[in-house]
């Protein structure tokens, strides 16, 4: 995302420093990652110190500063799921995917993260794959949904 | 649409809205809310509509996609009005049917009906149905007939006449009092009177004040604020703008976790719509009242949820907990007052306004008033939201409203309040919900959540899970909580893996004592109450894991092994097959043995084992039998020609 | 300002409306440990050793000094069975991260804190929090602050402001109770490439 790209984002938000963490979704949202280049320019653009945009892109778990997979998958891990054994759909997407929450895989085809309670807990366990729901999911049937994304 | 100036243009408006619509012309109401969507109803909804097209009753027939009716366990939900007949776990393909039989026909479809696992009997409408019987859905009951995309349809429903009795014929102070009045506890886990909070707000110094709603909803396995949000984002909007003006706010924020897009868009809109009405912005309604609100969305962190947590990010700052020696009702947000309320609390607020507090009091206990959405998830059969007055009993929740515990498994605890709650024991089933009477029990209402758990649920995993949730939670600043956490799920995990000693329990209780006691906020003074709670109540369980290292519910991996029984075992191949690690060796009549160093305790076997034979067990703090001899293993099967 | 009495350890204390207990503490002299405390820095409450007892309005509560204001009759004990427990766990915990912190091991030896009671843990950073804060509060350059939450929260240095503003600085150096910020700063050299020459002496 470019530098313009940037600036149109924050402009929307009028350069309101309480807007810090609004601007950042947005360009989280648009561009799928936030780059260093775009931390600094939101930092002279907002005049807010760099660490604190440092801090907040690692705090919260809607920012990634490394770019993200084409397809992201969630597995809730939501108390409801966790009594109904979503612990074991993690193993099993974990063994078949080869990278743990918060990765992405070499060839940038999937991210793997956990989620605290998607709502949808009479489903549970529940595996969310790029905002598709895949409800009641039982280990043996993982590797038949992941083969159908590219 | 026009801006209504003044209470008697609303209500003119409302006659004009309501003198449009025909009580008695079929609608098709379909649960909208994101559960339900994850069911599949959105493709129902699309083929509604098509098949209302085509059969030519486009005119004839309203369709309506509404907010979260909360019997998640059965959606998708469509509600046929006006004969209130209830269809459940609907699919496009009984559409059609739909359509031309119960539409066109008046014909009750049997099939799509619920039907009472206790008396067989086939229930109609929806209101009758087990489920909903025994709530009181003061708040949320109104999702079921609203689009929460028209605020014409909130309208149709009386909405806003609080706000025009606040503005026109209260005073700021007469609205206070009616809601200390009230008793309204705050619904997101403090319990605070907020009546109390509003009156410290109001008389604190400055100018300027803020009221916040806190849409972030972060206890796993509690979904009521999104639904609320969802289905009915004006009924929010509503008591906001009442509080607004009682305490003298002009300006507020509605904080809503990102995780929530819906939510997210459906308030968005819902502002939107208000202020074309006029219903925020300058001179709401003529009374000389201003005031505006702004969403902010969270970004991933649920100790932000705390109040000043959510303040500071509020602030452009990272969300982390603040001391609250000073209450933000003085000072909050910018350091100015600020009234921060859960979304179910200020969607009370204006029933309490017009129906009047002594109504209000008349549900519930002595010092818990009201109604409480409850997120009931688990292992229970009727999985969804549910409104009851406060007073009743566990028990009746989980038995009457829930139906109880399915396969036929035993109950063993209800987990409520989220990672600052507790656990409950069936001695306690009886227990009558409230804010104090939860607490005593070491557990606390929290903002809804009520986790049902059965036999096969360990314990000391709970603990350890709820621990392992807030390490990655709790935003780390002070030594307690961050410091306290981290030795204590060391201890935990390692006791769920058989490493656990003695001396472990004592430990965790005094680092369970100091993070209750010296943390900068709620998060770390309740970090311990799952572990505390679960010692309590199931202190058999902890050691039975340190001194036998046996895990009683057959859940810790680590303690478990998984065995076949060749007394049961009839070698169907079918565990054989779906093994995923390949650890089982036995053939068409051989009996199946697990490889116990292959085996990585997926439990695939014990799952897919038929019933009938029950072979695969699960054992724990005991040796696996060694395998039987091979030749033992065949299987000699009488021929059917004999 | 107006005068607020108090009470500390049985001692009736002249304070003023704003201050904190730890203020009106050390204005007649009462010791009360604190490690993220500094008088040029704003009050954080994150190391907690501070921790008092206050009785107000009829109810006893552990609180930290550094943050907790004075109020008229307010009853504080700056040492208790609670409060002694509790410093003495929150060094213990400390301790498994700095073991050989000259401030905590004489901390240590008053509480009767053993630094063995866990098992020692990978990072030096006890997280008061002095670095960060006096970088940004007086030094206003904010070239090191606090990455990620929870148990993973660290310090970390930003190379390209530390490489320009610290060499000449380090004024956050003597605060660090244990060699954390040494080590976080040594590692972030590293991480600036190519390595860039210090400031000429001349």
């Amino acid at each position: 995302m470019d530098k313009d790209g940037i600036d149109l984002i924050i402009d929307k938000h009028q350069g309101e420093a309480g807007s810090l963490i609004q601007v950042l979704l947005e360009i989280q949202s648009e561009n799928r990652w936030l780059p260093k280049e775009a931390l600094e320019r939101v930092s002279e653009r907002l005049h807010v110190p760099l660490t604190r945009i440092q801090h907040i892109a690692t705090f919260y778990k809607a920012f990634s500063l490394v770019p993200k997979g084409r397809h992201e998958i969630h597995i809730c891990m939501g108390t409801a799921c966790h009594v109904r054994g979503a612990r074991r759909i993690l193993d099993t997407v974990q063994d078949l995917t080869g990278i743990k929450p918060g990765e992405t895989d070499l060839d940038l085809k999937f991210s793997l993260e956990t989620v605290n309670c998607l709502g949808c807990c009479a489903l549970g366990p529940v595996m969310e794959v790029d905002g598709e729901h895949h409800g009641k999911m039982a280990p043996a049937r993982i590797a038949a949904v992941l083969q159908d994304y590219e | 649409m026009a801006r209504i100036n003044s209470p008697a243009e609303l209500e003119a408006l409302r006659k004009n809205i309501l003198s449009k619509r025909d009580p008695h012309k079929p609608c098709i109401t379909l649960c909208s809310g994101s559960a339900c969507h994850a069911s599949g109803s959105k493709e129902v909804a699309a083929s509604i509509e098509a098949e209302i097209k085509k059969q030519g009753l486009s005119a004839e027939v309203d369709i309506r996609k509404t907010g979260c009716h909360g019997f998640c366990e059965r959606g998708p939900i469509i509600v046929i009005h006006p004969e209130e007949i209830c269809y459940l776990q609907i699919e496009p393909k009984d559409v059609p049917e739909i359509v031309s039989q119960t539409i066109k026909e008046k014909k009750i479809i049997e099939r799509l009906l619920y039907i009472d696992p206790n008396t067989d009997q086939k229930i109609i409408h929806e209101s009758e149905i087990p489920f909903y019987k025994h709530q009181e859905r003061l708040v949320f009951g109104s999702n079921g007939n609203i689009d929460p995309k028209s605020i014409d349809d909130y309208l149709a429903l009386g909405g806003y006449s609080a706000l025009a009795k606040a503005l026109s014929r209260m005073t700021p102070d007469q609205v206070l009092e009616e809601v200390k009045k009230s008793n309204l506890r705050g619904r997101g886990g403090g319990g605070f009177p907020a009546g109390r909070k509003w009156e410290e707000s109001r008389h604190a110094p400055g100018q300027i004040k803020y009221v916040i709603v806190n849409a972030d909803e972060g206890d796993p396995g509690a979904y009521m604020d999104r639904s609320l949000l969802e289905g009915n984002p004006h009924s929010i909007l509503e008591g906001l703008i009442i509080g607004a003006y009682a305490i003298g706010s002009r300006q507020g924020f509605i904080y809503v976790r990102q995780e929530y897009p819906l939510a997210v868009e459906n308030i968005t809109i819902a502002i939107k719509q208000a202020e074309a009405y006029g219903f925020l912005g300058k001179n709401i309604l003529g009374a000389g009242f201003d005031f505006t609100v702004k969403v902010h969305q969270g970004a991933g962190a649920f100790v932000s949820g705390e109040s000043s947590a959510l303040m500071t990010a509020l602030e452009g700052r990272v969300g982390e907990p603040r001391p609250k020696y000073i209450h933000t009702a003085v000072k909050g947000l910018w350091d100015r007052p600020s009234v921060l309320n859960n979304v179910e609390t200020w969607a009370n607020v204006p029933l309490i306004i017009n129906k009047g507090a002594d109504w209000f009091s008349r549900f519930g206990t002595e010092w818990s008033k009201g109604t409480k959405i409850f997120s009931l998830v688990g292992k229970i059969n009727n999985t969804g939201l549910v409104e009851v007055p406060m007073g009743i009993t566990l028990r009746e929740i989980i038995y009457k409203v829930g139906g109880g515990i399915p396969g036929g498994k035993k109950f063993k605890a209800v987990q409520t309040g989220g990672p600052s709650g507790g656990c409950l024991p069936e001695e306690l089933l009886d227990l009558e919900v409230g804010f104090d009477e939860l607490s005593q029990a070491g557990s606390m209402m929290g903002s809804g959540g009520m986790i049902v758990m059965d036999e096969d649920t360990c314990m000391v995993d709970v603990a350890r899970y709820f621990l392992d949730f807030l390490a990655d939670e709790s935003c780390g600043k002070c030594t307690p909580c961050r410091e306290g956490i981290r030795q204590m799920l060391k201890l935990l995990t390692n006791i769920t893996k058989g490493k656990g000693k003695e001396g472990d329990l004592e430990l965790l209780e005094d680092l369970a004592e100091t993070a209750g006691q010296a943390s900068l906020c709620a998060l770390g003074r309740t970090a311990p109450n799952p572990f505390l709670s679960t010692l309590r109540y199931f202190r058999d369980e902890y050691e039975a894991h340190i001194k036998e290292k046996r895990c009683p519910a057959l859940s810790c991996k680590d303690l478990i092994s998984y065995y076949i029984d060749p007394d049961q075992c009839q070698a169907c191949m079918i565990c054989l097959r779906q093994c995923p690690s390949d650890a089982i060796v036995g053939g068409k009549n051989q009996i199946h043995v697990i490889q116990q160093e292959k085996c990585t305790k997926c439990g695939t076997c014990f799952e897919v084992c038929p019933p009938r034979f029950g072979a695969v067990k699960k054992i724990s703090g005991e040796p696996v039998p060694s395998p039987i001899p091979e030749e033992a293993r065949i299987i000699v099967r009488k021929s059917k020609q004999q | 300002m107006s005068e607020v009495l108090i009470q500390i350890d049985g001692r009736e204390v002249e304070a003023r409306e704003g201050m904190t207990i730890l203020e009106a503490a050390q204005k007649v002299g009462i010791a009360i440990p604190a490690l993220c405390h500094h008088e040029q820095l704003e009050p954080y409450g994150a190391c907690r050793i501070c921790t008092v007892e206050v009785e107000t309005r009829g109810r006893t509560n552990l609180v930290a000094a550094c943050c907790y204001p004075v109020e008229p009759n307010l009853v504080v004990r700056t040492r208790s069975e609670k409060v002694d427990k509790t410093r003495k766990i929150i060094l213990e915990l400390l301790l498994a991260h700095a073991p050989d912190a000259p401030v905590l091991q004489d901390l240590a030896k008053e509480y009767g804190a053993d630094k063995n009671r866990f098992e020692k843990e990978a990072s030096f950073c006890i997280h008061c929090g002095l670095c960060v804060r006096y970088c940004a509060e007086v030094k206003k350059k904010n070239a090191v602050g606090f990455v990620d939450r929870g148990t993973r929260r660290e310090i970390s240095f930003i190379p390209e402001i530390a490489s320009k503003e610290c060499w000449n600085c380090k004024e956050c150096f003597p605060l660090c109770p244990t060699s954390a910020l040494q080590a976080a700063f040594v590692l972030t050299e590293a991480l600036i490439s190519p390595p860039l020459a210090p400031p000429s002496e001349a």
